[in-house]
C-alpha cells in the first residue's frame, strides 16, 4: 500500500454561511478530516468538498466576493467530487427557476433547481425516503424551505423521488445532490451517516 | 410516506440553516432589496425599526401584513416579523400570511404582563430574546426554536448585548461542572424547565440555535458577538440609521456597504484580518445612545417574562 492511499481523506465544508459546522461533525464522527473553507487557499489538498444548507443567495455571494467560484469550477471540471445539500445543490444546478440576478452558481451539474418548491417554512417537513443507494432502511429527511429538482440531463441519476414523483436527490459522476439536510440531528438525538458515506465512497472511486 | 409540517425539528431546523449569517430590519422593500444584495441570510420586516420606536412613542404593534408580504414578494431570502409579547392573535396573523418565523418581541409593546404565546401551537417556528440562561430555557420550553439575547435594541450600544450573551453563555458553563444532583436546585434558582436544565449540563449548548441582537452598528461588533459565542446576529437600526446626514443616493449606498461589511465579518469574524480591511470607510455609523441615561422605563429588555 502507497502513502497516498494511507492517508486520511481531507473533506472540504464550505463555511461562508448555513450549517457547515453540521457536517464537520459528521465527518469528525466517520473519522475524516473535516476543513472549514472560507477562502481559495483553503481549497488546497482537499479530496472533495461539501456545500452545506443557508441561503444560497448569501452564500452564493461570499463565494464570488473571496474569489472561490471560479477555481471550484475549475476543480469541478477536472472531476472533484462535490456535494450540495439545499442551498448546495441550487449552487451546483446549471439552472434555476427564479434565481436572483446576480446570484451565482458554479452551475456543474446537468439539472434545473426550483428554489422553495415547497413554500415558505410553515410547508417545511420532516419525512422518510425511499434511497435504494442507501439499502432498504428509509432515509428520514428534512425539507427546510427546500428546492427540488425539476429536469435532469441524461447523465443524471435520480437517487431519490417524494411520492409524487419530485426528484430530491441526483447523482452525476463525481457530482452528488440532495434538496434536504441528511447533516442534522435526527429526533432521537442520533445521526443518519449513510448519506456522508456514500458520498465519501464517491470520493474514494474518483481518488482510486 | 407521509409528510410532517411544523414538528419541532422541522421547526428548530429551519434557524440551523441561517447560522453564520445576518438577520436585518428592514422597513420597506427597498431596504429589503438592499439587505438581500448585501448577502443578508433573512430580513425583520417592519413598520419602525427600534431606533425610531423609541424616538416616536408610542404603542408599538405587529406591523401592517400588507407591508410584510409586500417584502416576502421582492426577497427569495427568509422574511421574519415581530408580535407583541403574549399576543397570540397577532402571531396567528403572521402564521397565516406565510411568515418564516415570529419574533415575540420586547421591541414591541407587551400585550401580556404575565404570559408568553404559547409557541408549541404553532406550526412556524418562533424565535424570543433572553437576557440569560434562565429566560432563554423558558422562551424555549414555552415552544420558541431559536433564542436572540436581547442586548438594547435601537441603542446602537454593544454594551448590553455583551452583558446578555455573556449570562447566557456563563449559565451553561456553570451547569456543565455542577453535580447531577445540583440540578433541581439549578433549575430553580434559573425559573427554568428541569428537563431542559439537564440537557444543556449533559450537551453544554443550547437546544436550539442562539444569535446576538441589540446594539450591533459596527462589523467589529458583529465578530465581537460572534467571538462570543453568537451563532449569527441579528442587525437592527445599525444599518439603516446609519449615514443620516447624506443625501438619499449617497445613504442607500452607505446602508449597502454597511450591511456587506457586517455579513463579511460574521463570516470571517476569526479573521481579524479580514475584519480590519472591511471596517475600512463605512462612514458614519448610528449615533446611539448612552444606557446610564436611559430611564429603566425606556429598556425594551426588561420587558418580558
Amino acid at each position: 500500500m502507497t502513502n497516498t492511499t494511507q492517508k486520511k481523506l481531507r473533506i472540504g465544508v464550505l463555511a461562508l454561511q448555513g450549517d457547515f459546522e453540521a457536517h464537520l461533525k459528521m465527518l469528525e464522527k466517520l473519522g475524516v478530516e473535516g476543513i472549514a473553507v472560507r477562502l481559495p487557499r483553503h481549497l488546497t489538498d482537499l479530496d472533495g468538498i461539501i456545500l452545506p444548507g443557508g441561503e444560497s443567495t448569501a452564500i452564493g455571494k461570499l463565494m464570488v466576493l473571496y474569489g472561490l467560484q471560479e477555481p471550484l469550477q475549475q476543480m469541478i471540471r477536472a472531476g472533484f467530487p462535490v456535494w450540495g445539500t439545499c442551498a448546495g445543490l441550487i449552487l451546483l444546478a446549471s439552472e434555476t427557476d427564479n434565481a436572483l440576478a446576480g446570484q451565482p452558481l458554479l452551475a456543474s451539474m446537468h439539472i434545473r433547481v426550483r428554489r422553495n418548491t415547497f413554500g415558505s417554512q410553515r410547508e417545511s417537513f420532516e419525512t422518510d425516503l425511499s434511497v435504494p443507494a442507501l439499502g432498504e432502511a428509509a432515509f428520514h429527511a428534512f425539507f427546510i424551505r427546500g428546492p427540488s429538482v425539476e429536469w435532469v440531463g441524461p447523465e443524471v441519476e435520480a437517487l431519490a423521488t417524494l411520492d409524487d414523483g419530485t426528484i430530491v436527490a441526483v447523482r452525476e459522476g463525481h457530482l452528488l445532490g440532495t434538496a434536504f439536510h441528511p447533516e442534522v440531528v435526527q429526533a432521537n438525538g442520533q445521526r443518519d451517516l449513510r448519506f456522508h458515506q456514500y458520498f465519501l465512497r464517491i470520493v474514494q472511486s474518483v481518488r482510486g | 410516506m407521509q409528510k410532517q409540517t411544523g414538528t419541532i425539528q422541522v421547526k428548530r431546523n429551519f434557524p440551523e440553516m441561517l447560522k453564520g449569517g445576518v438577520i436585518c430590519d428592514v422597513v420597506n422593500v427597498e431596504q429589503a432589496r438592499i439587505a438581500e444584495d448585501a448577502g443578508a441570510s433573512a430580513v425583520m420586516a417592519l413598520e419602525r425599526v427600534p431606533a425610531d420606536i423609541r424616538a416616536q412613542g408610542g404603542v408599538a404593534r405587529m406591523s401592517d401584513p400588507e407591508l410584510i408580504i409586500q417584502i416576502k414578494e421582492a426577497v427569495t431570502i427568509p422574511v421574519m416579523a415581530k408580535c407583541r409579547i403574549g399576543h397570540f392573535v397577532e402571531a396567528e396573523i403572521l402564521q397565516a400570511i406565510g411568515v418564516d418565523c415570529i419574533d415575540e418581541s420586547e421591541v414591541l409593546t407587551p400585550a401580556d404582563e404575565h404570559f408568553h404565546v404559547n409557541k408549541h401551537l404553532f406550526s412556524v417556528p418562533f424565535v424570543c430574546g433572553a437576557r440569560d440562561l434562565g429566560e432563554a430555557l423558558r422562551r424555549i420550553g414555552e415552544g420558541a426554536a431559536m433564542i436572540r439575547t436581547k442586548g438594547e435594541a435601537g441603542s446602537g450600544n454593544i454594551v448590553e448585548a455583551v452583558r446578555h450573551l455573556r449570562a447566557v453563555m456563563d449559565g451553561i458553563r456553570r451547569l456543565r461542572i455542577l453535580p447531577e444532583e445540583e440540578l433541581m436546585a439549578e433549575a430553580k434558582n434559573l425559573g427554568a424547565p428541569y428537563e431542559l436544565v439537564r440537557e444543556v449540563a449533559r450537551t453544554g449548548k443550547l437546544p436550539v440555535v442562539n444569535f446576538s441582537a441589540g446594539g450591533c452598528a459596527t462589523p467589529a461588533d458583529a465578530a465581537l458577538m460572534m467571538r462570543l459565542g453568537a451563532e449569527g446576529v441579528f442587525v437592527g437600526s445599525g444599518i439603516f440609521k446609519s449615514g443620516t446626514h447624506l443625501s438619499e443616493a449617497e445613504q442607500r449606498k452607505a446602508h449597502f456597504n454597511r450591511a456587506k461589511a457586517i455579513v463579511q465579518a460574521v463570516t470571517h469574524y476569526q479573521d481579524i484580518s479580514i475584519v480590519a480591511e472591511v471596517s475600512r470607510n463605512l462612514g458614519e455609523p448610528m449615533v446611539g445612545i448612552n444606557l446610564d441615561k436611559l430611564p429603566e422605563s425606556e429598556q425594551m429588555a426588561r420587558r418580558g417574562w
